[in-house]
């Protein structure tokens, strides 16, 4: 009773990262609230996957295996957590800022009259005092988010409603192993007891997943490219420069919107969040919306011509001059002192 | 019987051209410095329901919004655009709604409405950027839901089918009606207003906009009554008053921070290329690279 839960999304029989991310966010604010950890995992053919999420720290692993349950539809979802968490009542509940997360999350908010904060950037735990009630809460999750176009950062809480929820994006949160020996229980759902057959109205018909192409998420190098690159063909210095590398190359939305590279390659607040080893941001100004997806990267080194540029506050070493000018220079000093 | 269609709008700050004076000193938003826009997806949700409207004879569409006063001129963007109807939720009492409180009073609004076989709203506001009012309002009303829309596909014999967007592909899923889409911004863009509907309403107005003008504006509606903005107050629609506003919100603001770059010395370099090699020198020796 008055657990974590995190809602675990499966992508061809593995649990997905961003919820093994939250795993282990999970895992610390459990240790933190001294409660236990719960995993729960929808859909088909789930035999052993448990054994994907002991290592995170799961104290429990609730599954739910049946094939209406995959393909992922919104209602027979919705119906099974619901149900679970009348019986389980947790006190936190975690899914990822997905495409499954973020259609999920708010039903079952809607459907428990609990809150949901979108996106968080961070969670925390925290107290609160309220004043006009008389109240005071201890033990209050922080849900920590960016707002108002990322111009704002809001601390929201909920102090009343169970469970708090929220949804936090792919690559935000760290993945760590808590413990490669750690086993918890297995607790096998009964579907029918939660499943309503009003639930199957929604009809997969057809899908078409394409692989990505691009891995800058894992990547321990990125070379970034902004608005400030000029054109498509410049960018081709970036992939130069890459492949020199070992590193993968990013951009800014302006750089994605100008057409200058694809929408996989954007990191920001609506890109892909990274903290790679280095990061060379180049013709990139460094809005908020952007640096909110690669400030924690190790080591920032910026190209750009305006010396008052915002990304130069971030950073460990700023270059101002022309982009076409410094990025043959990398490329020129590199081939010629390594082998 | 035509195709019945609530589009769901709402009126946003424009979060997208924020200038300096758009925050306030003491770190909050100064809305008065924001142009108020039709949330952005919610036109890409429009133009869903106008293609409906197209093919589907006989098939209307009403525009629901909440917010304050002048969110009607949302209603009439609808209307130049070839919406037939526009219901202007408005009253303190919704004011300081988190999402599920909105969805509450948005779906409490579509039971008074009655009569609809498909809610289309945008997947998300630019204000909050949360994406849960569609879902939310599903539920409220124990609807399905289909997310990411980026296009109907079409409405036939009681099923609705819709190709949708997800992280890495596309999928087409049917779905019985009634039910609540929610519309992706890679949909095609809103058609521009229809200068002869400009023309036809540009007086609509609500009520409360009647009654602050001229004498010949307030009779307009007699013989005119498409110029007629409904506009409903707490009180005409049927709601529990403590899921409103600020008391039916489980999420509270605690703090709200403007956001400021924790500033840290930089190297600064020149192109020249004594710079540039001792740089990379550096970075190979500390096997940042290499
Ligand atoms: C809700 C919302 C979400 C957003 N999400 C994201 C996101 O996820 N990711 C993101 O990146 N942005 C995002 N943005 C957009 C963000 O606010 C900025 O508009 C964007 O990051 C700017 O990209 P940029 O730095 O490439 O372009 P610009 O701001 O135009 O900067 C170009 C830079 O290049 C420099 N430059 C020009 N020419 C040269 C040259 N020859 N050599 C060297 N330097 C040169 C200029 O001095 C300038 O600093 C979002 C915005 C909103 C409202
Ligand atoms: N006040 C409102 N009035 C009408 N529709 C709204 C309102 N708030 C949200 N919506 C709808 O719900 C969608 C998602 O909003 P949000 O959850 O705030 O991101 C929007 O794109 C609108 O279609």
């Amino acid at each position: 009773m008055n657990n974590v839960f995190v809602i675990c999304e499966i992508d061809e029989g593995k649990v997905a990262d961003v919820s093994l991310e939250l795993m282990t966010k999970g895992r610390s604010l459990a240790n933190e609230l001294k409660c236990k950890l719960e995993a729960v995992v929808l859909g088909q053919d789930l035999d052993g996957v448990e054994a994907q999420l002991f290592p995170y720290g799961a104290d429990v692993v609730h599954v739910g295996d049946d094939k209406r349950l995959a393909p992922f539809t919104t209602l027979p979802h919705t119906s099974m957590i619901v149900g679970l968490f009348k019986e389980e009542k947790p006190q936190i509940a975690l899914l990822g800022a997905s495409t499954m997360g973020r259609d999920l999350g708010p039903r079952i908010s809607s459907a428990l009259q609990s809150g949901l904060t979108a996106d968080c950037t961070s969670l925390v735990i925290g107290g609160h005092e309220d004043k006009k009630a008389g109240k005071s809460y201890e033990n209050l999750l922080y849900q920590i988010r960016p707002a108002f176009g990322g111009n704002i950062v809001a601390t929201i809480i909920n102090p009343d409603c169970r469970p708090q929820m929220a949804t936090v994006r792919e690559g935000v949160m760290k993945k760590e192993i808590f413990d490669a020996a750690y086993t918890g229980e297995v607790n096998k759902l009964d579907v029918d007891k939660f499943l309503k057959p009003e639930d199957l109205v929604v009809n997969v018909l057809d899908r078409h997943m394409e692989k990505s192409k691009v891995n800058i998420k894992n990547s321990s190098i990125i070379i970034a490219g902004g608005y400030g690159m000029g054109s498509k063909e410049n960018f081709n210095a970036l992939y130069e420069l890459a492949d020199v590398l070992g590193a993968e190359v990013g951009a800014s939305r302006a750089a994605v919107d100008a057409g200058y590279a694809e929408h996989e390659r954007q990191i920001g607040q609506t890109g892909v969040t990274v903290r790679p080893k280095l990061y060379i941001a180049c013709g990139i100004s460094g809005q908020i919306q952007h640096t909110a997806g690669m400030e924690e990267s190790s080591m920032i080194i910026a190209v750009n011509n305006d010396p008052n540029a915002p990304i130069n506050k971030l950073a460990d070493y700023a270059i101002t001059g022309d982009v076409m000018e410094v990025i043959p220079k990398l490329i020129k000093y590199y081939k010629q002192n390594t082998k | 019987m035509g195709l019945k269609i609530v589009v769901l709008a709402k009126q946003v700050p424009d979060t997208r051209n924020v200038g300096k004076d758009a925050m306030k000193a003491d770190g909050t938003v100064n809305r008065a410095a924001l142009p108020a826009i039709f949330n952005p997806e919610d036109l890409n949700a429009l133009e869903q329901a106008l293609r409906l409207k197209d093919k589907y004879k006989g098939a209307t569409i009403s525009v629901l919004t909440m917010g304050p006063g002048r969110a009607a001129d949302i209603i009439r963007e609808g209307f130049y655009r070839g919406a037939d109807q526009g219901y202007l939720l408005t009253d303190r009492a919704f004011a300081g709604s988190d999402t599920l409180a909105t969805s509450y009073a948005i779906s409490c609004a579509i039971k008074k409405i009655k009569d609809f076989d498909l809610i289309i709203a945008g997947r998300q506001a630019i204000d909050g950027d949360t994406a849960q009012v569609g879902p939310q309002v599903a539920e409220k009303l124990n609807l399905p839901q289909i997310t990411y829309a980026e296009e109907v596909i079409s409405v036939e014999n009681e099923k609705i089918v819709v190709r949708r967007r997800l992280e890495r592909g596309v999928e087409t899923v049917e779905s019985a009606l009634p039910a609540v889409i929610t519309v992706n911004a890679t949909a095609p863009d809103c058609r521009p207003r229809n200068a002869k509907l400009v023309m036809k309403y540009k007086h609509a107005k609500t009520i409360t906009e009647r009654q602050s003008e001229s004498e010949d504006y307030i009779d307009l509606t007699a013989d005119r009554p498409y110029l007629n903005i409904e506009e409903w107050s707490v009180n005409d629609i049927e709601t529990d008053i403590n899921w409103l506003g600020l008391s039916g919100s489980p999420t509270k603001v605690k703090k709200i921070e403007n956001v400021v770059f924790q500033a840290k010395e930089a190297k600064r370099l020149t192109p020249a290329d004594e710079e540039i090699d001792e740089l990379m020198k550096e970075l190979i020796a500390n096997h940042t690279i290499g």
